[in-house]
């Protein structure tokens, strides 16, 4: 009942509602999508984007793909991407400097011509009547793409099918990498470290403060200056280390000023009582 | 309201995905770009099973969803290879195609 | 005779033959070459011989024989054959060319006899009798034309025979380029009758001149001028005869004074119709041979070199022949039996002048000849005889054909008939003067040998006389094969003219052919006769008081203006250099302005511009995927917008 409804043609004042209202947050979603500095903020407005036009799908009758949207998409494909950026690295911002010339310029231009013209394309085709999917979802959504997907269309779902393994065996193969040569053993690794003679021990732990427990914090020296060995390669291949040593040592002035102040009344004291 | 005002949006976010194509430069962020643009696509789509009062539009959304899903894979690994390659995930600094 | 038509293409063939097997015979022929040569020029005499007695078996009306060899060129609309028409015009150049040229074919064989290319020369001069032969005997003008090219051909590489020598080379260039010059008169004028008539065969074209405009008759008719211009030395293309004294002397009396320079009077007395058509065609032809007549006759006096005073001879004689030809009805019989005439004695001396050379080490300046008379009597006697013949002494030749041309010329009628019959007049007393001042100059007077010209310093010397340098000349007669041709050819001189004249036999034999009018002069021709004699007379007399009384200086005197400019062939080389090569030099020159700024500017400034607009779009080639995804989109927007103006429209 509610399918049909939601379904016809004119749209109630609820669904415009929903419209302008949603409408607005995904195309905000949509424009700090590429305008976040940060890839992992990209994704998160990029993934409210896409459950605003699940909700969207829900609205228009397309119960099976909004419900797919939401899972496959939202669900498996952006954190798909999740992983990519964490991979990548998470906190690795872009520069928004343009190093292309012109680029901004001529991509601005061209996206507001090709969104006019694209609109006056849509605008012309005098889209008035929409007939509405209550016939053809009397039988139940699900059931009328499952009907479609199995008879008409069976050849191409067959064809996706091996597309998707395809892709799958691809994204292995091209991820894979051949070890050429046996791993070498802890003892051939500590005799290696004994004939280089650089760092013998084991490398230093990262630093462990009261406030930071994190592989990300360097460790600090005698003379608390950061000691970037102590944190690991690939964090530091990122540049993601945080540097927590001149905060670290304005907490040190701090308490040895507190310190010395109560010492000091001590001190007081005890010349008072001398 | 009528429907159509769907399309326009369809529209407008492709428009936002296509500019953000060209401009970002972070490879993960143009893929999700396009993808943003394929859910307009798709959003287009079934306003348009809606307006023929036909499921034809959702199921090639649907398709579309299948192969999108196919090409974030192999897109992302070809990421993960070029950034294990290069260190890098900026599309401008695969420019060897520059004379 | 049956078939007599049959022979005509032999006329041709025999030299033709003998040209090729003489060219491609290779040395084992250097021995028998020059007999070959002979013989088959000998071969196309009798052959005319016995086409003329044929001729004159059969009635005035049927005398004209054609003959299709084979059809050149057959398109539609265009139909180009090879045929002969052999008529009374025809036949009296081909017993001239034929017969003169056979006993100068004999004369070759002696003066040439130390020569190591004779062979070779003689198949030039078989080659030369062919495409005169063919000239003459063409019934189209295409295929005169090819004749006409032929014996330029043939004339340049006589001219340059000796092209070892750097004058002789240049000379030949030079006649070769001079022609070029009428040559292109000719083929403009075969166009324009084509385009006109439709065809170019003589019998349609001469019919049809009565039904087309006047204007593109006279076009037509000073084409053919400009061609007969080249080919016969007159002004303004008179230039390259003087030169062509380079060449051997037999080839001067054959080819430059008796034959080939005679072409352009055949060509316009053939072309009769068209310029009895076009009076002002006509009036171009007669003014053109009364300047030429004069200009000979001026540079004929002031010429030290025995040859080239003889040019300018041939020159002036051409101018009457032209201005004959001019003059239309009343003087295409008398400019042909001038032609003839002249083609005998001009031969003759020209013959005598080689003997002379070849006695006296090649030697051609006449101020080092003097008292031959004794040590050449045949010479002596055979060039005196052509001399006479050509002043116009009373019953030899030339006396009966100028006298005839002089007559024609009065005719003409009105004021222009008095100047015509004044220039033909003073033509004739230099004529006198000058021949005499060649003839006391070389026979008469001292000797004022000199020693032969060191080869070294004196690079010009014609190959064939062993002459030491510094020895003296010691003057013999020439041998027999040269001697013989000689007295023949004295013989025509004497005789010919009255054979021709009296009794008007020639002028009858030509009318079925050229059209003949009696011309009616102002004055009795008595009268005429009397003043061509007197006139001659008085230039004969002026010449020997000049030079028959006074010693002759061996080297020339500086001379008055007029001396000096006509010993520069009257300024002609100098006019020629600075109005058409400085001229051509400053054309050229301001085209390879134009060529270097505009041109190449236009073609390098394409070429920079392409390379700059390529280098700017090398630019958007920057490799980054960005800019490329900028394009397709950009692309993609255009189109939408094309898809929907179209539908919009």
């Amino acid at each position: 009942m509610s399918a049909i409804t939601l379904a016809a043609s004119a749209t109630s004042t609820g669904e415009a509602v929903q419209f302008w209202i949603l409408g607005t947050v995904a195309v905000v979603g949509a424009l700090c999508t590429i305008l976040m500095r940060k890839a992992v903020h990209s994704a998160l407005c990029l993934a409210a984007t896409m459950i605003i036009l699940a909700v969207f799908y829900l609205a228009n009758g397309a119960y099976f793909l909004g419900v797919v949207q939401i899972i496959v998409y939202t669900g498996a494909i952006m954190m798909l991407f999740l992983f990519v950026v964490m991979l990548v690295g998470v906190t690795a911002a872009d520069s928004l400097k343009e190093t292309l010339k012109g680029q901004r310029w001529w991509a601005a231009a061209c996206a507001l011509g090709f969104g006019i013209l694209l609109a006056a394309g849509i605008g012309n085709a005098s889209l008035t009547t929409f007939n509405g999917l209550g016939v053809a979802n009397a039988g139940g959504n699900v059931e009328g793409i499952a009907r479609r997907i199995f008879t008409t269309y069976v050849f191409a779902f067959e064809i996706t099918g091996a597309l998707l393994i395809t892709a799958a065996v691809g994204a292995m193969v091209l991820t894979h990498r051949e070890r050429t040569e046996r791993a070498r053993t802890q003892r051939e690794l500590s005799q290696q470290r004994v004939r280089d003679g650089k760092q013998v021990p084991p490398l230093p732990a990262p630093g462990v403060y009261a406030r930071h427990n994190a592989v990300d914090v360097a460790g600090l020296l005698p003379d608390g200056t950061p000691a970037d060995l102590t944190v690991m390669d690939t964090l530091r291949k990122h540049g993601q280390i945080r540097d927590v040593s001149s905060e670290a040592l304005e907490d040190l002035k701090a308490l040895e000023r507190r310190s010395r102040e109560r010492l000091g009344r001590d001190r007081d004291e005890e010349e008072a009582s001398r | 309201m009528n429907p159509v005002n769907y399309l326009y949006l369809a529209a407008l976010l492709f428009t936002i995905g296509a500019a953000g194509v060209l401009i970002r430069r972070n490879a993960i962020v143009v893929f999700m770009c396009v993808e943003l643009m394929l859910n307009a696509c798709n959003l287009a789509f079934v306003a348009f099973s809606r307006m023929h009062g036909n499921l034809d539009g959702q199921i090639i959304a649907f398709f579309t969803m299948v192969v999108a899903a196919a090409e974030v894979v192999v897109g992302l690994a070809i990421i993960v290879s070029l950034f294990r390659a290069r260190h890098s995930a900026s599309v401008d600094d695969a420019s060897l195609m520059k004379l | 005779m049956e078939n007599a038509e049959n022979l005509i293409a032999l006329l041709v063939a025999a030299p033709l033959l003998g040209a090729v097997v003489l060219l491609c015979g290779g040395r084992r022929l250097d021995k028998a070459g020059h007999w070959i040569g002979t013989l088959l020029a000998a071969a196309s005499f009798v052959i005319g011989l016995v086409l003329f007695a044929d001729m004159l078996g059969r009635g005035a009306e049927e005398r004209t024989l054609r003959s299709t060899l084979y059809s050149w060129i057959p398109v539609e609309g265009f139909q180009a054959d090879i045929a002969f028409q052999l008529d009374q015009l025809s036949m009296t150049f081909v017993l001239l060319i034929t017969g003169v040229g056979s006993l100068i074919h004999l004369y070759s064989v002696g003066y040439m006899e130390h020569d190591e290319r004779r062979r070779r020369f003689f198949g030039y001069l078989n080659l030369f009798l062919a495409a005169m032969l063919l000239l003459v005997l063409a019934d189209n003008y295409l295929l005169l034309y090819v004749g006409w090219e032929g014996v330029g051909l043939a004339s340049y590489l006589l001219i340059g025979f000796w092209q070892h020598k750097p004058s002789a080379a240049t000379a030949a260039k030079k006649a070769f380029l001079v022609n070029r010059v009428g040559d292109m008169g000719l083929s403009i004028a075969i166009m324009l009758m084509f385009t006109t008539f439709g065809t170019f065969a003589f019998g349609p074209v001469l019919e049809a001149t009565g039904d087309t405009s006047e204007g593109m008759l006279t076009a037509i008719g000073l084409m053919l001028l400009l061609a007969a211009c080249g080919k016969s030395a007159q002004v303004p293309l008179q230039s390259w005869l003087g030169d062509a004294m380079e060449g051997p002397t037999p080839v001067s009396a054959l080819i430059h004074a008796a034959t080939m320079v005679t072409a352009g009077v055949y060509l316009i007395t053939r072309s009769g119709a068209i310029f009895n058509a076009a009076p002002d065609a006509q009036l171009a032809v007669v003014v053109v041979g009364a300047v030429t007549l004069l200009f000979g006759a001026i540079v004929g006096c002031a010429k030290d070199d025995i040859k080239k005073a003889l040019a300018g001879s041939t020159m002036s004689q051409i101018g009457y022949m032209i201005l004959a030809a001019g003059l239309g009805p009343i003087g295409y019989a008398f400019a042909i039996m001038h032609l003839v005439t002249h083609g005998f004695f001009k031969a003759g001396l020209f013959l005598g002048a080689g003997s002379v050379m070849h006695g006296m080490n090649d030697e051609v300046d006449m101020r080092k000849y003097g008292a031959l008379r004794k040590y050449m009597p045949i010479t002596f006697a055979t060039f005196g005889l052509g001399y006479l013949a050509i002043i116009g002494f009373p019953g030899l030749s030339g006396f009966f054909s100028k006298d005839k041309i002089i007559e024609a010329a009065f005719a003409k009628g009105g004021t222009e008939g008095w100047i015509l019959g004044a220039v033909t007049l003073l033509g004739a007393a230099i004529t006198a003067y000058y021949m005499t001042r060649v003839m006391i100059l070389t026979f008469f007077g001292e000797k004022r040998w000199q020693p032969a010209p060191d080869p070294a310093t004196a690079p010009g010397v014609e190959p064939g006389v062993e002459a030491k340098p510094g020895e003296m000349p010691h003057p013999h007669e020439s041998p027999k094969s040269m001697t013989i041709p000689m007295i023949l050819l004295a013989f025509g001189s004497v005789f010919a003219g009255g054979f021709f004249g009296i009794g008007d036999r020639f002028v009858n034999w030509l009318a079925p052919v050229t059209e003949f009018e009696h011309g009616h002069p102002p004055i009795g021709a008595a009268a005429i006769t009397s003043a061509t004699v007197a006139v001659m007379v008085i230039g004969v007399s002026i010449a020997y008081l000049q030079y028959g009384r006074r010693p002759v200086p061996v080297t020339a005197p500086r001379g008055s203006l007029l001396t000096r400019a006509a010993r520069r062939d009257l300024l002609q080389d100098d006019f020629n250099h600075i109005v058409l090569v400085r001229g051509g030099e400053h054309l050229t020159r301001s085209l390879v302005y134009v060529d270097h700024s505009l041109v190449d500017g236009v073609v390098n400034g394409t070429a920079a511009s392409v390379g700059g607009l390529s280098g700017r779009l090398r630019k958007l080639q920057n490799g980054y995927a960005r800019s490329y995804a900028v394009s397709m989109f950009g692309g993609t927007a255009v189109l939408i917008a094309a898809t929907l103006l179209m539908r919009a429209v």
